[in-house]
């Protein structure tokens, strides 16, 4: 069940600022269109997960953290490793968050998430299935929203990655039909892809990327494309309720490939992956 | 418009077949829809509502309202609050789902909503609130898209003031080809899927979802294809509200709908 929510009110005059100011091509926050805030990516920083990550996009603060372990494989998917991503918009990050199970905003930010992974296969996860239909590998992704000042979509997603990228896989031992992690001999990832997730907000028909909380509480709609190194788009999920025309549409992908690269830098620094 | 919608109903058209042999699963060309049914007004109780099939889908629609704000806290002072539920019968997939909404029907439920609300006039109605319903039946892949055309139709079925109808429709990649309309077979198999909704006398994308992975150039075959197939749905769409219309102006006196 989806209720309309009811959001904090940007003031008036403040949004007429805002609006005057994007006629002349400036942000609030004195930004470009196509430009991100300063990003920053820490990883290994909680040692009792197997892989964890800090993202900062502006002031915007997410951890994730990847935990490891051994489950039986979902029927339809037997050979194949299990993935699970979760989000907790916990209360501390935000006036607006509320504690309880996540909410449909969670919700949907982490299967947006988790579609970028699982499409663009940043997991070879038919390679985690030790012992097909009975014992595979299963991932848990869980982000952390820490502090809340918009476009927490794409500051999740790098966390993920990152955290992800430099988990540190345990070894399995399969001894007859028992399966058993060894936790003392991890081996890294085995991946196939980097996706980057932009979102791109419409500001009073202007697109912006990487909106700060003010530009998202203004924004009509909003859509994060996820790319990858391949040049391909891998998911894609259009949010809030306005509407995009085609060629927007086109010009939000032409800015998702745009601000690839500088994303891609910060997280690459952060992996150790030249 | 007859002819059109008999055309869509056969399917696709001969364009598709004329420019490659290749047939898919189930006997269709590329660019080709399911049949498709669209019916208005089949709830007694409801203000609004819409049945439709698609393949082996079954969907059904309810609109409530307006009404007053439960709870009082969602209350919009300047605009209506909407509420959305997509929800699967137990009994609509293979295996049986649990009655309890998931993860997948509470970001639908969300999406859907999102979709509406960039068509529905809702400065009209503040202080009020408007309930839709979707309640698929039996799922064949492409269901939200479906369950907004017919949520669409509900709600114009409802006299709710829209700048104009919504329409979904799906596109995606199989076995290397750009398809319109994805079974479940196909979504399931498939390289890539996207789910595309649109108001099209503006010419307004409202809801637009992809996964799995497609190059630039694919990515924009498939979406100028599901807008594609959006704009003959809604050709049935009008069909389906003239009908309903007629059949009003027949049974019952003109300003009366129901009892």
């Amino acid at each position: 069940m989806s209720l309309t929510p009811v959001l904090p009110r940007i003031n008036k005059l403040r949004e007429q600022e805002i609006r005057t100011a994007l006629r002349q091509g400036i942000r609030i926050d004195g930004r470009g269109f196509d430009e991100y805030r300063s990003i920053q990516v820490t990883t290994g920083v909680v040692s009792q997960a197997e892989g964890s990550a800090n993202a900062l996009i502006g002031g915007t603060r997410v951890m994730a953290g990847v935990k490891i372990g051994l489950a039986t494989p979902y029927s339809d998917q037997p050979n194949m490793g299990v993935l699970i991503v979760n989000a907790e918009f916990v209360p501390l990050a935000s006036p607006t968050f509320e504690p309880g199970p996540p909410d449909e905003n969670a919700i949907e930010l982490a299967r947006v998430i988790d579609r970028g992974i699982r499409s663009s296969k940043v997991i070879l996860l038919e390679e985690y299935a030790p012992l097909p239909g009975k014992r595979v590998y299963v991932f848990f992704i869980d982000i952390y929203v820490l502090d809340h000042l918009g476009n927490l979509l794409d500051t999740a997603a790098l966390a993920s990655i990152a955290a992800l990228y430099t988990a540190k896989i345990p070894k399995v031992e399969v001894v007859g039909d028992e399966v058993s992690l060894n936790r003392s001999v991890t081996e890294s990832i085995r991946t196939s892809a980097l996706p980057i997730t932009v979102t791109v907000a419409k500001v009073f028909d202007h697109l912006l990327v990487d909106p700060n909380l003010e530009e998202e509480l203004l924004a009509e709609a909003r859509i994060a494309i996820t790319t990858t190194e391949r040049d391909t788009i891998c998911a894609v999920q259009k949010m809030g309720s306005g509407a995009f025309t085609r060629q927007e549409i086109e010009e939000c992908v032409e800015l998702a490939f745009k601000c690839r690269p500088k994303i891609e830098e910060a997280l690459r620094l952060a992996i150790g992956h030249a | 418009m007859n002819t059109v919608a008999a055309k869509v109903q056969q399917g696709g058209g001969a364009e598709g077949q004329a420019a490659e042999e290749w047939r898919r699963p189930d006997g269709r060309a590329a660019d080709e829809l399911r049949p498709l049914r669209l019916e208005v007004g089949v709830l007694e109780n409801a203000e609004g509502s819409a049945y439709g099939e698609q393949g082996r889908g079954k969907i059904l629609v309810a609109v409530y309202g307006p009404t007053e704000v439960h709870p009082r806290h969602m209350e919009h002072v300047d605009r209506l609050t909407m509420l959305c539920r997509y929800h699967m019968a137990p009994f609509s997939t293979e295996e049986r789902r649990r009655p309890q909404p998931t993860r997948r029907d509470i970001e639908l439920s969300k999406v859907i909503r999102e979709a509406l609300e960039a068509a529905v006039l809702t400065e009209r109605f503040p202080r009020s609130m408007l309930k839709i319903f979707i309640e698929v039946l039996e799922a064949a892949g492409g269901t939200r898209c479906l369950g907004i055309t017919l949520a669409s139709l509900a709600l114009a079925n409802a006299g709710i003031p829209m700048r104009d109808l919504v329409v979904g429709c799906a596109a995606g990649k199989y076995k290397g080809r750009i398809v319109l309309d994805l079974s479940e077979e196909e979504d399931k198999e498939g390289e890539a899927d996207m789910a595309v909704a649109i108001m099209p006398s503006l010419n307004r994308i409202v809801l637009l979802q992809m996964d799995g992975e497609l190059t630039r150039e694919e990515f924009f075959q498939a979406l100028d294809l599901a807008i594609e197939g959006c704009r003959r749905i809604h050709k049935m769409q009008v069909e389906a509200i003239k009908r309903k219309l007629q059949e009003g102006l027949a049974l019952t006196p003109p300003t009366e709908e129901k009892e």
